[in-house]
Formats: C-alpha cells, structure tokens, sequence
C-alpha cells in the first residue's frame, strides 16, 4: 500500500464558468475566471512555491514567495492573491523572482528550527530546498525558538517555535469551522497565533483538527504523529460516528493507524472534520474490546469464552428450540445503524429468509422513523430531498429541532458558511443552541418553543403562508395533488391554526411566527433542515409531513438551496433503513404485502416471505413481558440503555431465553445476553454506509479484523446453523445482491464506488451517476402530497406531580451511548450527563449549580448534576444520555410516536430536587399488569387520534394498522381490548377492519 | 467686539486654554472665540481681536503678557512688543496659497453661518445641482490626486466606485494621520470641519453612497469632538441625513474612532479596523474601490483631498488645476516640523522647492546650527542632504530624486543627527508598527534593526550593508503593503545621501 497524496492547488477553484486564456511560462493555459495565477499554474503543472496559501482556504497573500511578474505591469504580485486575465502573460521563474524568494525564505530560516520533529511534514524545509537555500545570512539575535509548547490538547500539539504565522490555522478556525476561537496576537514580530490568550484546551477549540490539517509546519502535529512516526501507507474509507458520513484518508505505518485525514475530495465532508472523526478512534483498540465469543446458560452465570463453532451452534440451538415451543415469530432481530449496508442486508435477510419472519427492526425505530413515514407519505420516498452542498444555495435556513453544531459539527460548518455569506436562519427549539447566536451567526428569528408542541408551530407557520397569499401557487399547480392541496388548504386556513390561537400551547409569540413566516416565504430558496427534536415525539410522523407541506407550499422542492433534510444521528441510519431493516418493508422501502416485490426476493433466497409485517422493537418488548417473544439477535446496538423507559426494556430482556449481543464491547444489553459475538470496528469492515444526503461512501478495511471474522460470516453462520445456508465471498458480492433486488440501488458497485468515489441514490439506468437532488420534475411518487396535520397535544403533560418538561440532546465531543467516545481522550470535555435547568426553578428547589439533583418522572429516577443557565426557558430542563451511569433513559416513557412507535424522547414530565448523594442509585419501577395490551390499547387511541376527523378516519386508521401491526397484535386487539377503552374512532376502525377482512 | 483664541490642540499645547481664561477674567468670555490655528505655529498662541481695519494680532501670547496687553488696549489693535499686525499681512501666511486651508484659522469652526459667510456650502450646492457623472468628470477634470501619499487620481477613483453596481457604497475618510511630523489633517479638522463634511458628501453624491464614514486617530481628542459636534450640527440643519439639503440624496456620517496603530492609517487595514476586526493589511484584489467596507464598494480618500473637493466644486476645475507643476496639480498642504525655526502649515501650489520651505518659510533650524537633512513625506520618506534642497516638491520630482511627497510632512534636522540611527530608527519604526502579515516586513524590519546595529557596532560592515541592501529589495518589492515596501526608502536614502554615516567607526566627527 502507499501513501495517498491530495494535491494542493493553492487557492480554492473559481465557481464562474466563463474561460479565460492566459500564458505561463510560454504555456497557454484556459481556465475559469477568477482563478488565481497561483492555481492556473498548478493546473498547468507549474508549482509556484508558497507557504501560506492552501486550496481549502481564501488567498491571503502573506508569505510573499509566491510572487510572480506578469508582462506590462510593474511590481511582483503574490500569486495566489492575483486573478488571471485574458491575453495576460506570466513569468514564474526568473533571476529577480529567484533572488525575492530566497530573501523571505532567508527571513523565514532565521526564525525556525534546524530541523523539524516532523520531518518532511514542514514544508518550510520542503520549500527552502525547492528553491536552493538551506541557511540564513542573519545573525537573527531575536528570535521565538524558546517559546514553550501547549501540549493541553488531548489530540494535538502548539509547538509555536515552528510557527511562521502564515495565519493558516486561524483562517481554517474562521472559514471552514467557523469558530473563530484563533487569532493573532500582537503585531509586527511579536504576531504569534494564539488560542484566544489561553491554552488551546481552555479555549473556544472545538478539536476539529482543521487547524492542524491547514498547518504547513510542526507548529500544530497530531501527538500521535510524534508518537508513531510518519505513516507509510494510507486507505481511504468512512467515518463511523454521525449521519454526515465524512470522508478520511487513514494514515497507517505498519499495522498501527497513526492519524485520520478528512479527504478533500470527500463527497459530504470537502476535507473538514470534526473531533469525533479526526481524533477519536482509540476505542477501536482499546482493550475493553472483546475479540472473542462468549456464551452462557443464564444471565446470572459468568461468561465463557468458546469458539467461533461452538458459540453459533448454541446460539442455533437456543433459537431453534425457541420456534419450536413458542412458534416462529417468537425470535426476531435488530438491524445497526452502525454497521454496514451490507452488514444490515444480510441481518434482516437472516430475519427473513432463516428465521422465516418478518420481525426485523432497526434502531433507526427510535430516532428517524418518522422521516420514513412522513416523507415516504408526502413524496413517496423515505430521505432528504438535497445533497449536503445545497445548503450553500439557501437563501433562508429553517432549522428545527437539531443542533448540527455538536450532532452534525462537519454540516454545521457549511451551514455557517451559508449564514456568513448571508442566509438567514430561523431556528426552531425550545433551547437557546449555539446557531441562535455563535460568531458571525445571529438567527433572524429563534421561535423558542415549548417542547411537544412542533406541530402547533408548523400549521402556524403554514396557516400565515396560507391566509396572507404567500402560497407558491405556480409550483402546487404543477408539481403537487390538487385535491390533497386543496383539502390541505381548507384545514391549514381553519382559525385553529391561527399564530395567535396556537400561541397558548407552543408559548411562541404570535407576531414572531408571522415574521417568520413571511421571510421563509419572501425568498427564492428556501430549505428546512431537521432532527431529532422533530421525529422523537408522539406526533413525530405528523410534524415531518408539516414540514414537507411547508416546503411544498413555498414551492421549495427540487432544486439546489430548498428541500427537507432530516440531519441524520447514526452513520448509518439511512443506510440501514433503505436495507429493510423495517418489519413491514423489503430493502428500497417496498411494502412486504407486495407479492411482485416478495417474488424478486422469493426467487433470488429460494424461500417463501411471510406477507405480514413483523413486530417493531417496542412490541418486541411488549411481547417479551408477555411470554411470547423469546429470543433476539442484536446487532451492534445498546438498547438497554438507548432504548426509552429503561426498566421496561431490562424487564423484557429478562424475560427473553436467549438474547444475543453482537458488539465491540460487553455492553450494558450484554448484561442480559446469553451469546457474545464480537463484532468489528469500522477500521476493520469492507463494505458501505450511506450518510444523509444519501450518499452511499465506501467503507475500506485499514486493518485485519480483530476477530478473525467478518461481522457478516458470523451472521451467515448463524443463518447457515439455523438451517438456511448463507455465504458471501466479500462485502461487494452482497451490494451486487442488493442492486440485483433493489431498483434505487441497480446501479451500485464496490467497482462504481471505487470509480467515483461515492453515488447518491437512486442510482440505476435513469441515473446513472446518482441523485444529489430529488424530486426534480416531479416527485418519487409523481404529485407532491399535502396531509392535514392536526395538533395533538402529547399525553406526557406537565403536571403538579412532574411540572417540568425534560428533553434531550448531545455533546460535541461525546457520541450517543458514548459507547466509543467514552472509550478515547474524549472525556477530557465531558465526563458525565448534566442536567440543565434555568434559574427560575432552581431557585424555586433550592438547587445551587454544580449540586446533585435527583431527576424523577413517573416510570423512574436518577440522579446527575446540575448545570443553571439560560439555555433553557423556565419550566423546560435538558440533559444528555452518553453515560450510562447516570442512566437518562430510565427517566424516559414508553409514549412514542403514533405513526412508528418512535418514542417520545424529548418530552418527559419530570421533578427535581437536591440530592445528598451522587449518582449510582438508580431506581427503576416496578412494571407489572398486562403491559402488550395496556400498548395495544394507547397505540389504538393514538392513531385515531390524529388522523382528521373530517374524512372517514376509520377507513384510514384501519388502514394504517394492517399495513403497520403483527397479526398477532391485532389478533389481541379484536380479542382482549375492552372496547370501552377505545376512543369511537378506534372503536369503528375495529369494524371496518372486520367487514373488509 | 471679537477676540480670537484659537482652540487647536497645538496652541492649546502652548498655553492657548489658558491664555484664553486669562482674558476672559478682564474682558468676559463673550466676546472669545476659539478658531483654529492659522498655522503659523511659532506664533501660537496667537491672539486676535477684529477691529476696524479688520483682524491684528498678537504672538505668542502667555498668560503673562495679558495684562499689559490690556494696558496697551489690545481689545483696539494697540501697540504692543507681541503686536504682529494685521493678520492678512503677515508676510509668512499672506505668501501662502490656501486653497485647502483658506478658512482654517479664520472662521468659528462650528458655526455655519460663519462657514457659510466664508464660501462654504458653495461647492455642495452646485454639486447638488449638477449630474453626478458631471461631479466625477469635475474632479477628474481638476486634477485633484490623493493627499495620502500614493497620489492617484481622485476622480478616476471615484468613476470605479460610481461605475459598480451594489446595494450599499461608502465613503470612507481616513483621517489616521499617524506620520511623524504631520499635523494638517488634524488641524484642518479641528479648525473647518465643514469642509471635510462637505467634501464627503459631494464625493457620496458623486458615487452614490448614503454612508460615510471618518476614521479618526484616538490620539486626536480635540478633532474627534470637534468634528463630532460639526456632524450633529450639520444634521440639524438637514444637510446630513435622507434629504441632503432638501435634494433626493440621502448621506449619514459617522466617526469610527482608532485604537493606535500606525498600520490603520493603510487603506485595507483601515478597513478591517472600521469592521471591527484587527488592523491588518488586505491582499488587493480585490480593490477596495470595488469591494471596500463590508465588501461593498468604497471611496478611500485622505482628509486633505475630501477636504480640497468643496473648493474645486465651487471654483471650478480650472481654477484649481491653474496651479502646480506637471501632473501634480493644485495646492500642496506641506507641514513643516522638527529642528526648524519656523514650523507650522505651508500650503503652496506643487512646484515649491525644498529650499523655499525649509529656508524660506523655516528659516533655518531652532537650534540655529546647520541643516543636515530633511525627511520628506513621514518616517517611510528620504532623506535628503542640502544637495537636493533645489528639488521641487511634486510628485513625480520627488519620485525622481529618489524620495516621495507622502502626506507633505518635512522634518529638519541640523548637522547633530546621525543618519544610521535614523536608518536604524525607520526599520524599528516597521518592527513596532508592522501588523505582521506579511513575512518582509514582519520578519524584515526586525532584521534590519539587527543588521543596522552591526554595521554601527562595526561589524562586517561591508557583507552587513550587502545583506542590508538585499533586504531592502525583499521587503520593497515583496511587502504587501507600503508600510514594509517604503520602510526601506529613509534607510537606502540615508545609506546614499550619507554613506559616511555607514562606515561602522565609532564617530564620524
């Protein structure tokens, strides 16, 4: 293997597409306007020497070796600094130019080390001796050789003696990140960088490692780089944290991984990071991690470490003996988002074809769900509608209920770079986040409302656009269903809907929402970006398809700067979505009652689908307590402590004879696991993920796996001792099965990948290259469909009992479960979950910051920290669920989205009070009764309620049952509901699913 | 009955607040107004009284001489040992040309009606008047060229900025005058500080900007509150604000007031510095012109040139540019300072010679031993020995003799300085105000400081000199800006026109 090597042209290339001719060096050269002299003779092949300027970052023309001299005009320009011009004629290298350069480069050795620990990395000493000088004449009495190292960065190293203050690092902070947290102190030559006046560690640093990436010198080193050594060889592949997906070059000598570079020609990242993917890879080695299979009769027994054979052949065995006392649909398993397409493929195809079920789901269940529902409803796909480059085209951001700052750190930097052009911004969230008002950020307008009520504030938003004429009518006529639209429109424009009617539950002032309204609706491009805040609630499905309805409306679908971007968490989560990692969908989002897609599947596995859909992972959980669900396959995912209402999900996992855990580290679900299966780390898979935008990105192995296996033989051993024999020589040959079967996938090749570097689906005949926008012409499912909306106010209320409303969110520098995270340097920033609350009511509790705080709800308490700020409004509170110590989930309810079982996440009435003592007391409540059906029953109710009364809602919410719900469910929702419990819509859907079965 | 004492910071330095206080104690202070400086600053303070054969006066007056001042019935041009006559005749100001400064010193400096009554407001109502194409062609037509130092055209300056399509333009003053041994800009502010609010605003009509802005040095306390009361005057009486004088131009003006760096006084880090950012110097391209403040287009022009604008619109491009030499057209406001017996504001069509400054108008140093060099055009200027004292002071002259005209500053030194200290003194001048961008200059001057020491300590003097010479190269041809790029002209010029301060012995005499 060799080193991979990105070339630098200099400048960044010019966007015009007019062409302009010049000469350099007797060359004729043609090259878009606006390009500098410096980057036309690169492109021409003529490298021009230079220290300060670097294509990721604007010309600032402060090393002055890169001077040039042009015919009829005076003086020595920079190169980089000056624009070509037609007819223009330059010279590079002459006697004058020699003499110039060696003279800064004289100025530069007087005041830097000899030799560098970096070696060839400064390009002082690269540069020096490109142009024939190796010394200094000076006597150079004073100089900045003595200045101490900043070693406060768990990552990286300020060695100001190798300085030259080319000002790098600080644009890189200030254009790429946009944080602004460098600078220059001092002037003249007393100007040195400076972490704002304190270590970088107490700085505003944010670790992305942009400044480090820019550095051209020593002065700024990866530690590891110092510790290892220069690597020998490179592999390019795929950041395994959050949905951005970005792009790294891992850089390796020997078999040791020295450092992660972000690749400049990384799709979704343009060669910018952030901490998590630049730095925080130790968890792959660290030697918590377990390589070895492990089984155990009870959960109370200790583990043994068995053999590969051994340990699949008791897992078969145990799940084999399950189907056979309590029937097929007793065993199921859980797809990763964390793992590979192909990795997920041939889980849910273990599910399908060797379990012979449908009870596959995945933990997108608890994050995205919705965003498949809503927007497989309005648009007829499941996915954002833009590539992440869009975003550059905006002329306002709408951004509700995400924090890319710290969940999405590489987007929140192209975001700001729109903001700082001159987007505006309308943030939707209950909290004040960083983009309300962070340097060079002020948002227009921050619509702070309470959290629950999302839906309120986007039919007020759309009930402005609507009733002031704001409506892109041209655009609904003709790319959208006339009826749905004009349904739509009725309900929107009901006084209901008003701002000023809706402001008594969202607590957003009415005037504010108009404001809004009309400035998202006044520009040309428009778009809406989206997280959590939006799906994890109970009206989760409904508020993605307000947002797609906003969208439509303004007319903001189908080309570059609009569009509706769910901001992914998971790596991927889109991935393993579109791999039919759901219960009632084949991969390629198709419904699993379709026979002509069950026959595309029947045919290449050679078995028979089940045309039902399979349980979701809450009613898996229902159906555990009960005593009919007995055994689970979980891959790669902690749901004892990611999942929502903690004791609920330890009870179910109990009562379960054989779960079994596929994971890098025994995690807080392997507590209850009878089988450990090592899986790999990202470092060590081949295959695919594929980020928000839908970009589909190679995963390439840096290094041997440390089990000796693939994680998918382990799954096809498993199928294979279930008695379905599957095999597959390599992570390509199952994409070639997936885009054998998968029409938005027909396109996708290990082989194309490695040719284009990554595809955005669809891709197959029509698209051959992929898809960086949707929708273009028309929609996935031809008219844009518009879905009346109706505000329900969750059941989770704030009561005398539990008055505050707690949500939940993450920091920058941990990584949800925190399960890798936790395992690096990165808990240096962040070392437990803190609970914010504003001043108002920790005054009203006594509670000082810094104290213990016992955090209570009605399912369960924990104790945490408290953190007082303004943050938050008065009444709302927030934490974090990285430490499973604190144990945030067992505080969460089981309430969940109506449409998908999402769970409610962000809304949980809770108290608080001082607490003496610190955490580690835990306490879970007791669950007893008939708890599948007391869900059967809520879930009922919920779906009634939120479809519109106006329209035969029995019909729908029938509908939407079969289509969603086991037979087994349904089974017991016709036998053991009271029906006095049901509401009367859910009574007369009861009747209308009888007559039409 | 009016009594003239003037209230400019260099009178003021010299006793003029007090001066004032003690007359008022015998006459009241009704009758005292604070003017400006007429300039002749080796007579401040100079007290006038208006009397029937118009103004006379008296100089330098102290507190001392009040009494017997009053005694001699001052208050009627009685005769005194201070008396100087009738101001209008005092040889040194009425052989001068004031064009710039024709109203510095005479008038009230806030009062409008004094202003008015002495031809201001002429040349904005006619500006008004007329197409702003037909303004840009006016100026260009003038002659007029920046004051700053770089001497480019102000008018064809102007067309970049009227030709540019944007949504916002600005004019921009900089009135940082940080160069040693210059003082017009201040005094021009504190004693007629309509005439630069009018030059502005002409120049915002010209080009089409509602905005402008005055950045102002720190260092200048009296000028920023001057100018600041003259602004909201101005706005009172509805010539600043949406209708300029009741016509469809609508122009705000506002000071952005320095923090000390001599670097702000460059155009781009002027720039930076009014965007609240750090003084540093901007790579150009883009030019300012076209994307200035903000990134919007932008008039930079000096405090002098805006200032010289009223009077080319009210005279008429042709009066203006009778005057001068060649391309260098119209008044220069030179500053005359240092070792000189004489010091103070001479403004002189461009032509004058050195000779006819630093003798004629100087007389000769203080110290009253020889002159030995002059620095013309600030501390990034040439020295020049007698030799070159016959060289006329225009920009294309000074050019040729190896020097500038800069700002119009001259300091006089007599045969006691020592030129490889004052070489050494230029490039410790660019170490200390260098921003630090750019590697020649940040690097450079504190290397030359180094070099220049061992030359003096007599160190390898030749190589020294050699690796000297060479640096001067690097830092003039590869600076970014003039702040490195002419640091090196006092040091060569010193190094040519007294190479036997350069020799390395111990001393010369």
């Amino acid at each position: 293997m060799t080193m991979i090597h990105e070339h630098d042209f200099g400048t960044p290339a010019s966007k015009k597409s007019e062409q302009v001719n010049l000469e350099i060096d007797g060359k004729s050269v043609t090259v878009p306007a606006q390009t500098s002299i410096m980057r036309a003779a690169s492109m021409a092949g003529i490298n021009i020497p230079k220290l300060c300027s670097t294509d990721s970052l604007k010309a600032f023309g402060s090393c002055r070796l890169c001077v040039i001299q042009v015919d009829g005009r005076n003086g020595t320009p920079s190169s980089c600094t000056t624009p070509v011009a037609d007819g223009m004629k330059v010279v590079t290298q002459s006697e004058k130019l020699d003499r110039l350069r060696k003279g800064v480069m004289e100025l530069y050795l007087s005041d830097h080390p000899a030799e560098c620990a970096t070696g060839d990395e400064c390009e002082v000493h690269v540069v020096a001796k490109k142009i024939g000088i190796s010394e200094s004449r000076y006597a150079a009495t004073s100089t900045h050789l003595d200045l101490a190292k900043d070693e406060s960065n768990p990552y990286f190293t300020f060695d100001s003696t190798e300085c030259i203050v080319c000002n790098r690092c600080v644009r890189a902070c200030d254009e790429v990140q946009g944080t602004f947290a460098l600078t220059i102190e001092n002037r003249g030559f007393e100007a040195r960088v400076s972490s704002s006046g304190t270590s970088f560690i107490d700085s505003e640093c944010v670790s992305c490692g942009a400044c480090v990436q820019a550095c051209p010198t020593g002065a700024l080193t990866e530690k590891t780089l110092l510790t290892i050594g220069a690597p020998t060889s490179s592999v390019i592949t795929t950041c395994a944290y959050c949905g951005v997906g970005c792009s790294f070059k891992a850089e390796m000598r020997g078999d040791e991984l020295v450092r992660m570079v972000p690749l400049k020609d990384g799709g979704a990242n343009e060669g910018h990071s952030c901490v998590k993917g630049r730095f925080a890879f130790g968890y792959a080695t660290h030697s918590d991690r377990i390589t070895k299979p492990m089984i155990r009769n009870a959960i109370t027994d200790s583990w043994k470490e068995v053999s590969w054979e051994e340990a699949i052949s008791f897992a078969a065995t145990g799940l084999k003996k399950i189907q056979s006392e309590s029937g097929r649909n007793a065993i199921g398993g859980i797809t990763s988002s964390r793992c590979t397409n192909e990795e997920v493929f041939v889980v849910q195809k273990m599910v399908r074809a060797a379990f012979a079920n449908n009870n596959v789901d995945t933990c997108a269940r608890v994050c995205h769900s919705p965003t498949g529902y809503g927007l497989g409803q309005a648009f007829g796909t499941s996915a954002g509608t833009q590539d992440f480059e869009s975003v550059e085209h905006s002329d306002v951001i709408m951004l509700i209920g995400a924090n890319p700052t710290t969940a999405h750190p590489v987007f929140a930097s192209r975001m700001k770079k729109a903001l700082r052009r001159g987007a505006q911004l309308i943030v939707v969230d209950p909290r004040v986040i960083a983009l309300v008002r962070t340097p060079g950020v002020v948002a227009a307008h921050h619509l702070q409302l309470m959290p629950g009520t999302n839906v309120a504030v986007i039919n007020a938003l759309a009930h402005v656009i609507v009733t002031e004429g704001l409506a892109k009518r041209d655009f609904i006529d003709a790319r959208c269903e006339e009826k749905s639209f004009k349904e739509w429109e009725a309900f929107i424009s009901l006084p209901e809907n008003s701002p000023e009617v809706l402001e008594a539950s969202s607590r957003v002032p009415a005037e504010q929402i108009r404001k809004a309204a009309r400035l998202f609706a006044s520009v040309r491009n428009g778009s809406i970006y989206y997280g959590l805040g939006v799906t994890e609630h109970s009206q989760g499905s409904t508020m993605v398809m307000g947002i797609a309805n906003l969208a439509m409306v303004t007319g903001n679908i189908g080309r570059k700067g609009v569009g509706v971007n769910p901001l992914r968490g998971q790596n991927n989560v889109q991935g393993s979505c579109d791999m039919g990692s759901f219960p009632h969908e084949l991969p390629g989002y198709r419904h699993i009652s379709n026979a002509d897609t069950r026959k595309i599947f029947d045919d290449k596995w050679g078995v028979t689908l089940d045309a039902e859909p399979g349980m979701r992972i809450p009613n898996m959980f229902d159906a555990a307590i009960a005593g009919n669900y007995r055994g689970l396959y979980v891959q790669g995912e902690d749901i004892a402590q990611s999942d929502p209402n903690t004791s609920h999900v330890h009870a179910a996992l109990r009562a379960m004879d054989m779960v079994i855990v596929q994971d890098l580290f025994l995690n807080e679900t392997a507590k209850f696991a009878h089988v450990f299966l090592p899986g790999t780390s990202f470092l060590e898979k081949d295959g695919t993920f594929t980020n928000a935008e839908r970009r589909i990105n190679r995963v390439r192995p840096v290094m041997k796996s440390a089990t000796g296996k693939s994680e998918y033989e382990v799954t096809c051993d498993l199928a294979t001792a279930m008695g379905y024999p599957m095999s597959y020589g390599s992570g390509a040959e199952i994409m070639d099965e997936i885009a054998a079967t998968t029409p938005t996938f027909a396109g996708v090749s290990f082989k194309k990948l490695d040719e284009v570097g990554s595809l955005q689906w669809p891709c197959n005949e029509a698209n051959p290259e992929g898809t960086p926008t949707m929708h273009l012409e028309t929609f996935m499912r031809g008219l844009g469909q518009f879905n009346r909306t109706p505000y329900v106010a969750t059941d989770e209320k704030a009561t005398r009992k539990f008055p505050l409303l707690l949500t939940t969110g993450r920091v920058l520098s941990q990584y949800n479960v925190g399960a890798q995270t936790r395992r690096t340097a990165n808990n240096i920033w962040h070392t437990e979950d803190i609970l914010d609350l504003h001043e108002s009511d920790a005054q009203l509790r006594g509670v000082a910051d810094g104290s213990w705080v016992k955090l209570s709800s009605r399912v369960g308490e924990t104790i945490m920290r408290a953190r007082i700020t303004d943050e938050v409004p008065a009444g709302v509170v927030y934490t974090t669920f990285h430490f499973p110590e604190s144990g945030a989930n067992v505080i969460t309810t089981d309430f969940s989205d109506w449409a998908t079982n999402c769970p409610e996440y962000k809304v949980t009435a809770v108290e608080i009070t001082p607490s003496a003592q610190g955490p580690g007391s835990m306490v879970e409540t007791h669950i007893d009764g008939d708890v599948q059906l007391a869900s059967i029953i809520r879930m009922v109710n919920q779906i009634a309620a939120n479809f519109p009364v106006t329209d035969a809602p029995e019909v729908k919410v029938a509908h939407h049952i079969v289509q969603f719900w086991t037979p087994v469910m349904i089974e017991r929702l016709h036998k053991d509901v009271d029906k006095s419990l049901l509401s009367p819509i859910a009574q007369k859907a009861l009747e209308v699913m009888l007559v039409t079965k | 009955m009016k009594i003239y004492v003037p209230g400019d910071s260099a009178a003021i330095s010299v006793g003029a607040d007090a001066v004032a206080v003690a007359i008022a104690s015998k006459v009241g202070s009704s009758t005292i107004i604070r003017n400006g400086s007429r300039g002749a600053l080796w007579l401040e303070p100079m007290v006038e009284v208006e009397t029937d054969k118009g103004r006379v006066a008296y100089g330098p007056v102290s507190v001392e001489d009040i009494d017997s001042l009053v005694a001699a019935d001052f208050m009627h041009g009685g005769a005194h040992k201070l008396s100087l006559g009738e101001s209008e005749k005092i040889e040194w100001l009425a052989s001068q040309d004031r064009v710039t400064f024709k109203r510095v010193g005479i008038i009230d400096p806030l009062s409008l009606a004094d202003y008015e009554a002495h031809g201001g407001l002429v040349g904005l109502r006619r500006a008004i008047s007329m197409s702003t194409s037909g303004i840009v062609e006016e100026v260009t037509e003038s002659g007029v060229r920046g004051r700053g130092g770089a001497g480019f055209p102000a008018g064809i300056k102007w067309k970049t900025v009227a030709d540019a399509v944007s949504d916002q333009k600005y004019i921009c003053c900089n009135a940082d005058e940080g160069d040693s041994g210059t003082f017009a800009d201040r005094m021009l502010i504190e004693g007629d500080p309509y005439t630069l609010i009018e030059g502005m605003t002409i120049a915002a009509i010209a080009v089409g900007a509602t905005e402008g802005i005055v950045y102002l040095r720190s260092e200048y306390p009296y000028a920023i509150k001057t100018l600041q009361k003259a602004i909201d005057i101005a706005h009172a009486f509805g010539w600043l604000g949406s209708s300029v004088l009741g016509s469809k131009h609508a122009f705000e003006l506002k000071i952005r007031v320095g923090a000390g760096s001599y670097v702000c006084g460059e155009e781009t880090a002027m720039l930076e510095s009014i965007e609240g950012k750090r003084g540093v110097v901007r790579a150009k391209p883009p030019l300012p012109a076209l994307e200035g403040l903000f990134g919007k287009p932008t008039v930079i022009n000096n405090v002098l040139t805006l200032s010289t604008i009223p009077a080319v619109m009210a005279d008429g491009a042709a009066a203006y540019k009778a005057r001068g030499v060649g391309r260098s057209l119209g008044t220069q406001v030179f500053q005359l300072a240092g070792n000189t017996k004489r010091g103070g504001i001479v403004e002189k069509p461009f032509g004058i010679s050195i000779e006819e400054v630093v003798n004629g108008y100087g007389g000769g140093t203080l110290s009253g031993a020889p002159i030995r060099a002059v620095q013309v055009g600030g501390p990034l200027g040439a020295y020049f020995g007698t030799d070159k004292f016959e060289t006329s002071l225009d920009y294309e002259s000074m050019l040729a003799a190896g020097g500038m005209l800069g700002h119009g500053g001259i300091v006089v030194f007599d045969d006691s300085v020592d030129l490889a200290q004052q070489a050494r003194f230029a490039m410790a001048f660019c170490a200390l105000e260098s921003c630090g961008k750019c590697t020649p200059c940040r690097l450079g001057s504190t290397r030359g400081v180094e070099t220049i020491d061992l030359i003096i300590q007599g160190v390898k003097v030749d190589e020294n000199k050699k690796l000297l010479l060479d640096l001067c190269e690097v830092m003039t041809d590869g600076s970014l800006c003039a702040m490195g790029g002419l640091t090196p002209m006092p040091v060569k010029s010193a190094m040519i026109n007294f190479p036997e301060d350069f020799t390395g012995e111990v001393s010369r005499r």
